[in-house]
Protein backbone atom coordinates (compact mmCIF):
# COMPACT_ATOMS: atom_id res chain seq x y z
CA UNK A 1 0.00 0.00 0.00
CA UNK A 2 2.55 2.52 1.14
CA UNK A 3 6.28 2.22 1.27
CA UNK A 4 7.08 2.72 4.90
CA UNK A 5 8.61 6.05 5.68
CA UNK A 6 11.70 5.95 7.81
CA UNK A 7 13.10 8.24 10.41
CA UNK A 8 16.58 9.52 9.75
CA UNK A 9 18.02 10.45 13.07
CA UNK A 10 21.06 12.58 12.45
CA UNK A 11 22.98 14.94 14.61
CA UNK A 12 22.84 18.62 13.99
CA UNK A 13 24.08 20.42 16.98
CA UNK A 14 23.21 23.76 18.39
CA UNK A 15 19.85 24.29 16.81
CA UNK A 16 17.21 25.43 19.30
CA UNK A 17 14.17 23.24 19.65
CA UNK A 18 10.87 24.59 18.44
CA UNK A 19 8.72 25.40 21.43
CA UNK A 20 5.02 24.73 21.67
CA UNK A 21 4.06 28.39 21.21
CA UNK A 22 5.83 28.75 17.91
CA UNK A 23 4.46 25.39 16.80
CA UNK A 24 0.94 26.71 17.40
CA UNK A 25 1.76 29.95 15.61
CA UNK A 26 2.81 27.96 12.59
CA UNK A 27 -0.65 26.37 12.54
CA UNK A 28 -2.37 29.72 12.04
CA UNK A 29 -1.83 30.15 8.26
CA UNK A 30 -3.01 26.64 7.26
CA UNK A 31 -6.07 26.97 9.50
CA UNK A 32 -6.94 30.31 7.88
CA UNK A 33 -6.56 28.83 4.39
CA UNK A 34 -8.73 25.89 5.44
CA UNK A 35 -11.51 28.19 6.73
CA UNK A 36 -11.30 30.25 3.54
CA UNK A 37 -11.66 27.09 1.45
CA UNK A 38 -14.75 26.09 3.43
CA UNK A 39 -16.23 29.55 2.88
CA UNK A 40 -15.57 29.42 -0.86
CA UNK A 41 -17.02 25.90 -1.02
CA UNK A 42 -20.14 27.14 0.78
CA UNK A 43 -20.55 30.17 -1.51
CA UNK A 44 -20.00 28.12 -4.65
CA UNK A 45 -22.53 25.43 -3.71
CA UNK A 46 -25.08 27.34 -1.64
CA UNK A 47 -28.65 27.11 -2.78
CA UNK A 48 -28.07 24.10 -4.98
CA UNK A 49 -30.19 21.05 -4.29
CA UNK A 50 -29.08 17.44 -3.97
CA UNK A 51 -25.72 17.56 -5.65
CA UNK A 52 -22.76 15.27 -5.56
CA UNK A 53 -20.94 18.05 -3.76
CA UNK A 54 -23.33 19.68 -1.30
CA UNK A 55 -22.53 22.88 0.60
CA UNK A 56 -20.82 22.46 3.99
CA UNK A 57 -23.91 23.78 5.75
CA UNK A 58 -25.96 20.95 4.24
CA UNK A 59 -23.39 18.42 5.43
CA UNK A 60 -23.54 19.83 8.95
CA UNK A 61 -27.34 19.69 8.80
CA UNK A 62 -27.16 16.05 7.71
CA UNK A 63 -24.89 15.32 10.65
CA UNK A 64 -27.56 16.68 12.97
CA UNK A 65 -30.38 14.86 11.25
CA UNK A 66 -28.62 11.50 11.15
CA UNK A 67 -26.73 11.94 14.39
CA UNK A 68 -27.94 8.65 15.81
CA UNK A 69 -26.84 6.51 12.84
CA UNK A 70 -23.62 8.45 12.39
CA UNK A 71 -22.68 8.16 16.05
CA UNK A 72 -23.22 4.41 16.07
CA UNK A 73 -21.31 4.10 12.81
CA UNK A 74 -18.43 6.23 14.06
CA UNK A 75 -18.11 4.17 17.23
CA UNK A 76 -18.12 0.93 15.24
CA UNK A 77 -15.61 2.10 12.64
CA UNK A 78 -13.29 3.82 15.12
CA UNK A 79 -13.27 0.64 17.19
CA UNK A 80 -12.30 -1.40 14.13
CA UNK A 81 -9.58 1.05 13.10
CA UNK A 82 -8.09 1.56 16.55
CA UNK A 83 -8.30 -2.15 17.32
CA UNK A 84 -6.49 -2.83 14.06
CA UNK A 85 -3.93 -0.17 14.88
CA UNK A 86 -3.31 -1.82 18.23
CA UNK A 87 -3.14 -5.39 16.87
CA UNK A 88 -0.96 -4.44 13.90
CA UNK A 89 1.41 -2.32 15.99
CA UNK A 90 1.85 -4.90 18.72
CA UNK A 91 2.41 -7.64 16.14
CA UNK A 92 4.89 -5.43 14.27
CA UNK A 93 6.78 -4.54 17.43
CA UNK A 94 6.90 -8.13 18.71
CA UNK A 95 8.00 -9.60 15.38
CA UNK A 96 10.42 -6.71 14.85
CA UNK A 97 12.11 -7.39 18.17
CA UNK A 98 12.15 -11.12 17.60
CA UNK A 99 13.73 -10.93 14.16
CA UNK A 100 16.11 -8.03 14.71
CA UNK A 101 18.13 -10.34 16.95
CA UNK A 102 18.85 -12.84 14.20
CA UNK A 103 20.62 -11.46 11.17
CA UNK A 104 19.34 -14.25 8.90
CA UNK A 105 15.69 -13.80 9.86
CA UNK A 106 16.04 -10.06 9.47
CA UNK A 107 17.69 -10.29 6.06
CA UNK A 108 14.86 -12.47 4.83
CA UNK A 109 12.02 -10.63 6.53
CA UNK A 110 12.86 -7.02 5.67
CA UNK A 111 12.87 -7.46 1.87
CA UNK A 112 9.69 -9.52 2.13
CA UNK A 113 8.02 -6.91 4.30
CA UNK A 114 9.10 -4.08 2.00
CA UNK A 115 7.80 -6.09 -0.96
CA UNK A 116 4.52 -6.88 0.77
CA UNK A 117 4.02 -3.26 1.77
CA UNK A 118 4.22 -2.17 -1.88
CA UNK A 119 1.48 -4.52 -3.12
CA UNK A 120 -2.12 -3.29 -2.81
CA UNK A 121 -3.05 -5.25 0.30
CA UNK A 122 -6.50 -3.74 0.08
CA UNK A 123 -7.14 -6.20 -2.75
CA UNK A 124 -7.28 -9.07 -0.29
CA UNK A 125 -9.97 -7.40 1.82
CA UNK A 126 -12.69 -9.74 0.43
CA UNK A 127 -10.60 -12.76 1.40
CA UNK A 128 -10.11 -11.48 4.93
CA UNK A 129 -13.84 -10.71 5.03
CA UNK A 130 -14.64 -14.29 4.14
CA UNK A 131 -12.05 -15.68 6.50
CA UNK A 132 -13.25 -13.92 9.65
CA UNK A 133 -16.84 -13.49 8.43
CA UNK A 134 -18.07 -10.22 6.88
CA UNK A 135 -20.47 -9.59 9.73
CA UNK A 136 -17.73 -9.95 12.32
CA UNK A 137 -16.05 -6.59 13.12
CA UNK A 138 -12.85 -8.59 13.57
CA UNK A 139 -12.59 -8.94 9.78
CA UNK A 140 -12.34 -5.13 9.45
CA UNK A 141 -9.94 -4.94 12.34
CA UNK A 142 -7.68 -7.53 10.75
CA UNK A 143 -7.62 -5.62 7.46
CA UNK A 144 -6.56 -2.49 9.34
CA UNK A 145 -4.01 -4.52 11.32
CA UNK A 146 -2.54 -5.95 8.13
CA UNK A 147 -1.93 -2.49 6.67
CA UNK A 148 -0.47 -1.27 9.95
CA UNK A 149 1.81 -4.26 10.47
CA UNK A 150 4.25 -3.73 7.60
CA UNK A 151 5.45 -0.17 8.18
CA UNK A 152 5.70 -0.90 11.90
CA UNK A 153 7.72 -4.09 11.58
CA UNK A 154 10.07 -2.56 9.00
CA UNK A 155 10.76 0.52 11.08
CA UNK A 156 11.17 -1.38 14.33
CA UNK A 157 13.79 -3.63 12.73
CA UNK A 158 15.58 -0.67 11.15
CA UNK A 159 15.55 1.27 14.39
CA UNK A 160 16.98 -1.65 16.34
CA UNK A 161 19.62 -2.44 13.73
CA UNK A 162 20.64 0.91 12.28
CA UNK A 163 22.64 2.07 15.26
CA UNK A 164 25.73 4.21 14.73
CA UNK A 165 28.72 1.83 14.69
CA UNK A 166 30.62 4.25 16.93
CA UNK A 167 27.91 3.92 19.58
CA UNK A 168 28.30 0.15 19.52
CA UNK A 169 32.08 0.55 19.78
CA UNK A 170 31.64 2.77 22.79
CA UNK A 171 29.44 0.16 24.45
CA UNK A 172 32.02 -2.48 23.58
CA UNK A 173 34.72 -0.43 25.27
CA UNK A 174 32.59 -0.59 28.43
CA UNK A 175 32.40 -4.39 28.02
CA UNK A 176 28.60 -4.13 28.11
CA UNK A 177 26.37 -7.13 27.51
CA UNK A 178 24.02 -7.51 24.51
CA UNK A 179 21.09 -6.93 26.88
CA UNK A 180 22.58 -3.64 28.02
CA UNK A 181 23.19 -2.61 24.40
CA UNK A 182 19.55 -3.44 23.64
CA UNK A 183 18.18 -1.50 26.59
CA UNK A 184 20.49 1.49 26.54
CA UNK A 185 21.07 1.92 22.81
CA UNK A 186 18.93 -0.10 20.43
CA UNK A 187 15.52 0.50 21.99
CA UNK A 188 15.87 4.29 22.40
CA UNK A 189 17.41 4.45 18.92
CA UNK A 190 14.34 2.62 17.58
CA UNK A 191 11.70 4.93 19.11
CA UNK A 192 11.86 7.74 16.50
CA UNK A 193 11.56 5.08 13.76
CA UNK A 194 8.56 3.56 15.56
CA UNK A 195 6.74 6.89 15.83
CA UNK A 196 7.36 7.63 12.17
CA UNK A 197 5.71 4.29 11.39
CA UNK A 198 2.83 4.89 13.79
CA UNK A 199 1.98 8.21 12.15
CA UNK A 200 1.61 6.45 8.81
CA UNK A 201 -0.15 3.54 10.50
CA UNK A 202 -2.76 5.75 12.19
CA UNK A 203 -4.21 6.78 8.83
CA UNK A 204 -3.67 3.35 7.25
CA UNK A 205 -5.79 1.80 10.00
CA UNK A 206 -8.78 3.96 9.03
CA UNK A 207 -8.25 3.27 5.33
CA UNK A 208 -8.13 -0.46 6.05
CA UNK A 209 -11.22 -0.47 8.21
CA UNK A 210 -13.38 1.67 5.89
CA UNK A 211 -12.33 -0.10 2.68
CA UNK A 212 -13.04 -3.46 4.33
CA UNK A 213 -16.51 -2.15 5.17
CA UNK A 214 -17.11 -1.40 1.47
CA UNK A 215 -16.82 -5.13 0.83
CA UNK A 216 -19.85 -5.89 2.99
CA UNK A 217 -20.91 -6.38 6.54
CA UNK A 218 -23.14 -4.71 9.11
CA UNK A 219 -24.83 -1.48 8.04
CA UNK A 220 -24.09 0.87 10.95
CA UNK A 221 -20.48 1.55 9.97
CA UNK A 222 -18.98 4.55 8.20
CA UNK A 223 -18.14 2.66 5.01
CA UNK A 224 -21.64 1.28 4.58
CA UNK A 225 -23.28 4.60 5.45
CA UNK A 226 -21.24 6.31 2.73
CA UNK A 227 -22.07 3.61 0.17
CA UNK A 228 -25.81 3.29 0.85
CA UNK A 229 -26.51 7.01 1.14
CA UNK A 230 -24.50 7.60 -2.03
CA UNK A 231 -26.60 5.06 -3.98
CA UNK A 232 -29.83 6.59 -2.70
CA UNK A 233 -28.72 10.08 -3.69
CA UNK A 234 -28.29 11.37 -0.13
CA UNK A 235 -24.93 12.92 -0.85
CA UNK A 236 -25.02 15.14 2.23
CA UNK A 237 -25.15 12.08 4.51
CA UNK A 238 -22.39 10.37 2.49
CA UNK A 239 -20.18 13.43 2.93
CA UNK A 240 -20.97 13.55 6.62
CA UNK A 241 -19.70 9.97 6.88
CA UNK A 242 -16.56 10.77 4.89
CA UNK A 243 -15.78 13.75 7.11
CA UNK A 244 -16.32 11.75 10.30
CA UNK A 245 -13.97 9.07 8.97
CA UNK A 246 -11.39 11.72 8.12
CA UNK A 247 -11.70 13.28 11.57
CA UNK A 248 -11.14 9.87 13.14
CA UNK A 249 -7.94 9.35 11.17
CA UNK A 250 -6.78 12.88 11.95
CA UNK A 251 -7.50 12.35 15.64
CA UNK A 252 -5.52 9.11 15.72
CA UNK A 253 -2.64 10.82 13.91
CA UNK A 254 -2.65 13.73 16.35
CA UNK A 255 -2.64 11.37 19.32
CA UNK A 256 0.49 9.72 17.90
CA UNK A 257 2.09 13.14 17.32
CA UNK A 258 1.36 14.24 20.89
CA UNK A 259 2.62 10.94 22.30
CA UNK A 260 5.80 11.37 20.27
CA UNK A 261 6.33 14.84 21.71
CA UNK A 262 5.83 13.58 25.23
CA UNK A 263 7.74 10.31 25.02
CA UNK A 264 10.70 11.28 22.84
CA UNK A 265 11.04 15.08 23.03
CA UNK A 266 14.72 14.61 22.14
CA UNK A 267 13.92 13.07 18.76
CA UNK A 268 15.86 14.44 15.78
CA UNK A 269 12.55 14.60 13.90
CA UNK A 270 11.67 17.74 15.88
CA UNK A 271 14.79 19.46 14.59
CA UNK A 272 14.36 18.92 10.87
CA UNK B 1 62.67 -1.40 13.87
CA UNK B 2 65.77 -1.62 16.02
CA UNK B 3 66.79 1.90 15.04
CA UNK B 4 63.88 3.49 16.90
CA UNK B 5 65.20 5.30 19.97
CA UNK B 6 62.88 4.02 22.66
CA UNK B 7 62.95 6.10 25.81
CA UNK B 8 62.33 4.03 28.91
CA UNK B 9 59.08 5.07 30.53
CA UNK B 10 59.24 7.39 33.48
CA UNK B 11 57.80 4.90 35.91
CA UNK B 12 58.67 1.24 36.07
CA UNK B 13 54.99 0.30 36.03
CA UNK B 14 53.97 -0.22 32.42
CA UNK B 15 50.52 0.91 31.31
CA UNK B 16 50.88 -0.42 27.77
CA UNK B 17 53.31 -2.87 26.25
CA UNK B 18 53.21 -3.49 22.51
CA UNK B 19 55.56 -6.03 20.97
CA UNK B 20 55.76 -7.08 17.32
CA UNK B 21 52.26 -5.82 16.59
CA UNK B 22 51.19 -6.38 13.04
CA UNK B 23 47.84 -5.69 11.44
CA UNK B 24 46.67 -6.35 7.92
CA UNK B 25 43.18 -5.93 6.56
CA UNK B 26 41.91 -8.20 3.80
CA UNK B 27 40.86 -6.36 0.66
CA UNK B 28 38.66 -7.77 -2.05
CA UNK B 29 40.63 -9.66 -4.65
CA UNK B 30 42.44 -11.76 -2.08
CA UNK B 31 45.29 -9.37 -1.23
CA UNK B 32 45.56 -7.34 1.97
CA UNK B 33 46.49 -3.89 3.23
CA UNK B 34 49.24 -3.84 5.79
CA UNK B 35 48.05 -1.18 8.22
CA UNK B 36 50.69 -1.75 10.90
CA UNK B 37 54.04 -3.50 10.78
CA UNK B 38 56.24 -4.50 13.67
CA UNK B 39 55.07 -1.98 16.23
CA UNK B 40 56.91 -2.07 19.54
CA UNK B 41 56.15 0.52 22.19
CA UNK B 42 56.20 0.68 25.96
CA UNK B 43 54.16 3.34 27.73
CA UNK B 44 54.63 3.98 31.43
CA UNK B 45 51.82 4.63 33.85
CA UNK B 46 50.90 8.29 33.92
CA UNK B 47 52.50 9.11 30.58
CA UNK B 48 50.85 11.28 27.94
CA UNK B 49 51.82 9.86 24.56
CA UNK B 50 50.72 11.33 21.24
CA UNK B 51 50.63 9.43 17.96
CA UNK B 52 51.19 11.63 14.94
CA UNK B 53 51.57 10.87 11.27
CA UNK B 54 49.89 11.35 7.91
CA UNK B 55 46.40 9.99 7.21
CA UNK B 56 46.36 6.25 6.72
CA UNK B 57 49.52 5.52 8.68
CA UNK B 58 47.60 3.38 11.13
CA UNK B 59 47.16 5.67 14.15
CA UNK B 60 43.49 4.81 14.64
CA UNK B 61 44.17 1.15 13.98
CA UNK B 62 46.87 1.13 16.64
CA UNK B 63 44.61 2.86 19.14
CA UNK B 64 41.79 0.42 18.41
CA UNK B 65 44.14 -2.52 18.91
CA UNK B 66 45.25 -1.15 22.27
CA UNK B 67 41.58 -0.71 23.21
CA UNK B 68 40.68 -4.25 22.06
CA UNK B 69 38.14 -2.99 19.57
CA UNK B 70 40.02 -4.97 16.91
CA UNK B 71 42.60 -7.71 17.20
CA UNK B 72 46.13 -7.54 15.84
CA UNK B 73 47.10 -10.02 13.13
CA UNK B 74 50.24 -10.79 15.11
CA UNK B 75 52.04 -9.55 18.19
CA UNK B 76 51.19 -9.01 21.82
CA UNK B 77 49.30 -6.18 23.50
CA UNK B 78 49.43 -5.87 27.26
CA UNK B 79 47.63 -3.23 29.26
CA UNK B 80 48.40 -2.90 32.95
CA UNK B 81 50.14 -6.27 32.75
CA UNK B 82 47.07 -8.01 31.28
CA UNK B 83 46.06 -8.94 27.74
CA UNK B 84 44.10 -6.09 26.12
CA UNK B 85 40.94 -8.19 26.12
CA UNK B 86 41.10 -8.66 29.88
CA UNK B 87 41.77 -4.94 30.34
CA UNK B 88 38.60 -4.17 28.40
CA UNK B 89 36.57 -6.61 30.49
CA UNK B 90 38.04 -4.92 33.58
CA UNK B 91 36.91 -1.55 32.19
CA UNK B 92 40.38 -0.08 32.11
CA UNK B 93 39.65 2.08 29.07
CA UNK B 94 38.12 5.46 28.61
CA UNK B 95 37.63 6.30 24.95
CA UNK B 96 37.06 9.54 23.11
CA UNK B 97 36.55 9.45 19.36
CA UNK B 98 36.71 12.19 16.77
CA UNK B 99 32.91 12.48 16.84
CA UNK B 100 31.49 12.93 20.34
CA UNK B 101 29.27 9.80 20.04
CA UNK B 102 26.67 11.04 22.52
CA UNK B 103 23.20 9.61 22.89
CA UNK B 104 20.43 11.97 21.75
CA UNK B 105 17.99 10.59 24.27
CA UNK B 106 20.16 11.28 27.26
CA UNK B 107 20.78 14.62 28.86
CA UNK B 108 24.37 15.79 29.28
CA UNK B 109 24.30 14.48 32.82
CA UNK B 110 22.85 11.11 31.80
CA UNK B 111 25.38 10.73 29.00
CA UNK B 112 28.21 11.18 31.49
CA UNK B 113 26.51 8.81 33.91
CA UNK B 114 26.22 5.98 31.36
CA UNK B 115 29.50 4.18 32.13
CA UNK B 116 28.70 4.31 35.85
CA UNK B 117 25.28 2.77 35.19
CA UNK B 118 26.96 -0.07 33.36
CA UNK B 119 29.64 -0.56 35.99
CA UNK B 120 27.41 -1.45 38.90
CA UNK B 121 29.95 -0.64 41.60
CA UNK B 122 29.10 3.01 42.27
CA UNK B 123 26.05 3.72 44.40
CA UNK B 124 23.45 6.34 43.42
CA UNK B 125 24.55 9.34 45.44
CA UNK B 126 28.24 8.74 44.89
CA UNK B 127 27.52 8.32 41.21
CA UNK B 128 25.74 11.67 40.94
CA UNK B 129 28.54 13.41 42.82
CA UNK B 130 31.14 12.05 40.40
CA UNK B 131 29.10 13.07 37.39
CA UNK B 132 28.77 16.60 38.77
CA UNK B 133 32.47 16.80 39.54
CA UNK B 134 33.38 15.78 36.02
CA UNK B 135 30.97 18.25 34.46
CA UNK B 136 32.46 20.95 36.67
CA UNK B 137 35.92 20.01 35.54
CA UNK B 138 35.05 20.38 31.85
CA UNK B 139 33.08 23.57 32.48
CA UNK B 140 29.60 22.24 31.77
CA UNK B 141 28.07 22.53 35.23
CA UNK B 142 25.34 24.79 33.84
CA UNK B 143 24.35 22.41 31.07
CA UNK B 144 23.57 19.20 32.93
CA UNK B 145 19.93 19.09 31.78
CA UNK B 146 20.58 19.96 28.17
CA UNK B 147 20.42 17.42 25.40
CA UNK B 148 23.47 16.95 23.18
CA UNK B 149 21.95 18.66 20.14
CA UNK B 150 21.54 21.84 22.16
CA UNK B 151 25.31 22.13 22.59
CA UNK B 152 28.08 23.30 20.28
CA UNK B 153 30.56 20.82 18.86
CA UNK B 154 33.21 21.80 21.40
CA UNK B 155 30.79 21.38 24.29
CA UNK B 156 29.71 17.98 22.98
CA UNK B 157 33.31 16.86 22.88
CA UNK B 158 33.74 18.02 26.47
CA UNK B 159 30.79 15.84 27.44
CA UNK B 160 32.52 12.92 25.74
CA UNK B 161 35.70 13.65 27.70
CA UNK B 162 33.79 13.87 30.99
CA UNK B 163 32.11 10.55 30.17
CA UNK B 164 35.45 8.92 29.38
CA UNK B 165 36.93 10.09 32.67
CA UNK B 166 34.03 9.69 35.07
CA UNK B 167 34.87 6.11 36.00
CA UNK B 168 38.56 6.94 36.37
CA UNK B 169 39.87 4.55 33.75
CA UNK B 170 43.52 3.58 33.98
CA UNK B 171 44.03 4.36 30.32
CA UNK B 172 42.48 7.12 28.24
CA UNK B 173 42.46 6.57 24.47
CA UNK B 174 41.68 9.65 22.38
CA UNK B 175 41.43 9.53 18.59
CA UNK B 176 41.69 13.05 17.16
CA UNK B 177 39.17 14.31 19.70
CA UNK B 178 39.57 17.93 18.64
CA UNK B 179 40.09 17.35 14.92
CA UNK B 180 36.76 18.89 13.98
CA UNK B 181 37.08 21.97 16.20
CA UNK B 182 38.37 25.44 15.54
CA UNK B 183 41.83 26.41 16.73
CA UNK B 184 40.70 28.49 19.71
CA UNK B 185 38.34 25.85 21.08
CA UNK B 186 41.00 23.25 20.51
CA UNK B 187 43.59 25.17 22.54
CA UNK B 188 41.18 25.68 25.40
CA UNK B 189 40.27 22.00 25.45
CA UNK B 190 43.96 21.09 25.35
CA UNK B 191 44.33 23.00 28.57
CA UNK B 192 41.35 21.19 30.06
CA UNK B 193 42.66 17.78 29.09
CA UNK B 194 45.98 18.55 30.77
CA UNK B 195 44.17 19.70 33.88
CA UNK B 196 42.23 16.45 34.01
CA UNK B 197 45.35 14.43 33.31
CA UNK B 198 47.25 16.14 36.13
CA UNK B 199 44.38 15.60 38.54
CA UNK B 200 43.57 11.97 37.74
CA UNK B 201 47.05 10.67 36.89
CA UNK B 202 45.58 8.56 34.10
CA UNK B 203 47.74 7.36 31.22
CA UNK B 204 46.78 8.95 27.89
CA UNK B 205 47.31 7.88 24.29
CA UNK B 206 46.30 10.74 22.04
CA UNK B 207 46.04 10.62 18.25
CA UNK B 208 46.38 13.93 16.46
CA UNK B 209 47.18 15.56 13.13
CA UNK B 210 48.38 18.71 14.79
CA UNK B 211 52.08 19.08 15.58
CA UNK B 212 51.64 21.96 18.07
CA UNK B 213 48.92 20.02 19.86
CA UNK B 214 51.10 16.91 20.13
CA UNK B 215 54.06 18.88 21.50
CA UNK B 216 52.02 20.94 23.92
CA UNK B 217 50.22 17.98 25.47
CA UNK B 218 52.65 15.10 25.48
CA UNK B 219 55.47 13.65 27.47
CA UNK B 220 56.42 11.73 24.31
CA UNK B 221 55.45 12.07 20.67
CA UNK B 222 55.42 8.92 18.55
CA UNK B 223 55.94 9.78 14.88
CA UNK B 224 54.48 7.24 12.47
CA UNK B 225 55.01 6.70 8.75
CA UNK B 226 52.60 5.12 6.27
CA UNK B 227 52.57 2.13 3.89
CA UNK B 228 53.12 0.13 5.95
CA UNK B 229 52.38 1.87 9.22
CA UNK B 230 55.48 1.97 11.38
CA UNK B 231 56.93 3.99 14.20
CA UNK B 232 59.61 6.10 12.60
CA UNK B 233 60.71 8.15 15.57
CA UNK B 234 59.89 8.80 19.22
CA UNK B 235 60.58 12.29 20.53
CA UNK B 236 60.78 13.10 24.23
CA UNK B 237 58.97 16.29 25.13
CA UNK B 238 60.97 17.70 28.03
CA UNK B 239 58.91 20.85 28.49
CA UNK B 240 58.30 21.57 32.17
CA UNK B 241 54.98 20.67 33.81
CA UNK B 242 52.44 22.07 34.20
CA UNK B 243 52.10 23.32 30.66
CA UNK B 244 50.63 26.81 30.39
CA UNK B 245 50.10 29.49 27.79
CA UNK B 246 53.73 30.47 28.37
CA UNK B 247 54.75 26.99 27.30
CA UNK B 248 53.40 27.78 23.85
CA UNK B 249 55.70 30.78 23.64
CA UNK B 250 58.86 29.18 25.00
CA UNK B 251 61.89 28.62 22.82
CA UNK B 252 62.09 24.94 23.69
CA UNK B 253 58.50 24.50 22.52
CA UNK B 254 59.35 25.88 19.08
CA UNK B 255 62.44 23.69 18.88
CA UNK B 256 60.38 20.60 19.63
CA UNK B 257 57.67 21.59 17.14
CA UNK B 258 60.39 21.91 14.51
CA UNK B 259 61.88 18.58 15.54
CA UNK B 260 58.55 16.78 15.15
CA UNK B 261 57.90 18.52 11.83
CA UNK B 262 61.27 17.42 10.52
CA UNK B 263 60.70 13.88 11.71
CA UNK B 264 57.44 13.82 9.79
CA UNK B 265 59.09 15.26 6.71
CA UNK B 266 62.10 12.96 6.82
CA UNK B 267 60.03 9.83 6.38
CA UNK B 268 59.08 10.69 2.81
CA UNK B 269 62.25 12.39 1.67
CA UNK B 270 60.31 15.67 1.62
CA UNK B 271 56.93 16.86 2.72
CA UNK B 272 55.10 16.14 -0.54
CA UNK B 273 53.31 12.97 0.36
CA UNK B 274 52.52 14.09 3.88
CA UNK B 275 50.98 17.23 2.43
CA UNK B 276 49.04 15.09 -0.01
CA UNK B 277 47.85 12.84 2.78
CA UNK B 278 46.63 15.89 4.66
CA UNK B 279 44.89 17.22 1.59
CA UNK B 280 43.18 13.87 1.07
CA UNK B 281 41.24 14.46 4.20
CA UNK B 282 41.89 15.24 7.79
CA UNK B 283 39.90 12.29 9.00
CA UNK B 284 42.33 9.61 10.00
N1 LIG C 1 38.34 -1.78 8.81
C1 LIG C 1 39.28 -1.62 7.86
N2 LIG C 1 39.24 -2.39 6.74
C2 LIG C 1 40.18 -2.24 5.78
N3 LIG C 1 41.19 -1.38 5.83
C3 LIG C 1 41.30 -0.60 6.92
C4 LIG C 1 40.34 -0.67 7.99
N4 LIG C 1 40.69 0.22 8.94
C5 LIG C 1 41.81 0.83 8.48
N5 LIG C 1 42.18 0.33 7.27
C6 LIG C 1 43.35 0.72 6.49
O1 LIG C 1 44.45 0.73 7.36
C7 LIG C 1 45.28 1.85 7.12
C8 LIG C 1 45.41 2.66 8.39
O2 LIG C 1 44.19 3.25 8.70
P1 LIG C 1 43.95 4.16 9.99
O3 LIG C 1 44.43 3.42 11.16
O4 LIG C 1 42.55 4.59 9.99
O5 LIG C 1 44.91 5.39 9.69
P2 LIG C 1 45.01 6.80 10.43
O6 LIG C 1 44.13 6.78 11.62
O7 LIG C 1 46.44 6.96 10.76
O8 LIG C 1 44.60 7.82 9.43
C9 LIG C 1 44.64 2.62 5.97
O9 LIG C 1 45.29 2.25 4.78
C10 LIG C 1 43.23 2.15 5.98
O10 LIG C 1 42.69 2.18 4.69
MG1 LIG D 1 42.47 7.88 12.21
Amino acid sequence: MTVAAEARPGSDAGRPRRDLGSSLMRLVPPVLVFLAAIAIWELATAGTGRRVIPPPSAIVAAMGRESDLLTRSAIATFTEALGGLLIGSVAGIVIGFATARWAVARDILVPLAVGASTIPLIAIAPIIGNWFGVLNPLSKMMMAALLVFFPVVINVIRGLVEVQPAQLELMRSYASSPTEVLRKVRVPNMLPFLFTALKVAATLAFIGAIVAEYFGGTSAVIGRVVLTSMSSGRFDVAWAGIIIGALGALGAYLIVVIAERLIIPWSPSFRA
Amino acid sequence: MSSVPVTPPASDALAVRLAGVHKSFPVKGGSSTVALEDIGLDIGTGEFVSLIGPSGCGKSTLLRIVGDLIEPTAGTVEVNGKPAHQARIDRDYGMVFQAPVLFDWRTVEANVRLPLELMTGAAGADRDRRVREMLDLVGLADFTRHHPHQLSGGMQQRVAIARALVFEPALLLMDEPFGALDEMTRERLNGEVLKVWARTGTTVIFVTHSIPEAVFLSTRVVVMSPRPGRISEIIDIDLPQPRTEETRESERYFELVTQVREALRAQHGGGASAARARAEGGIG
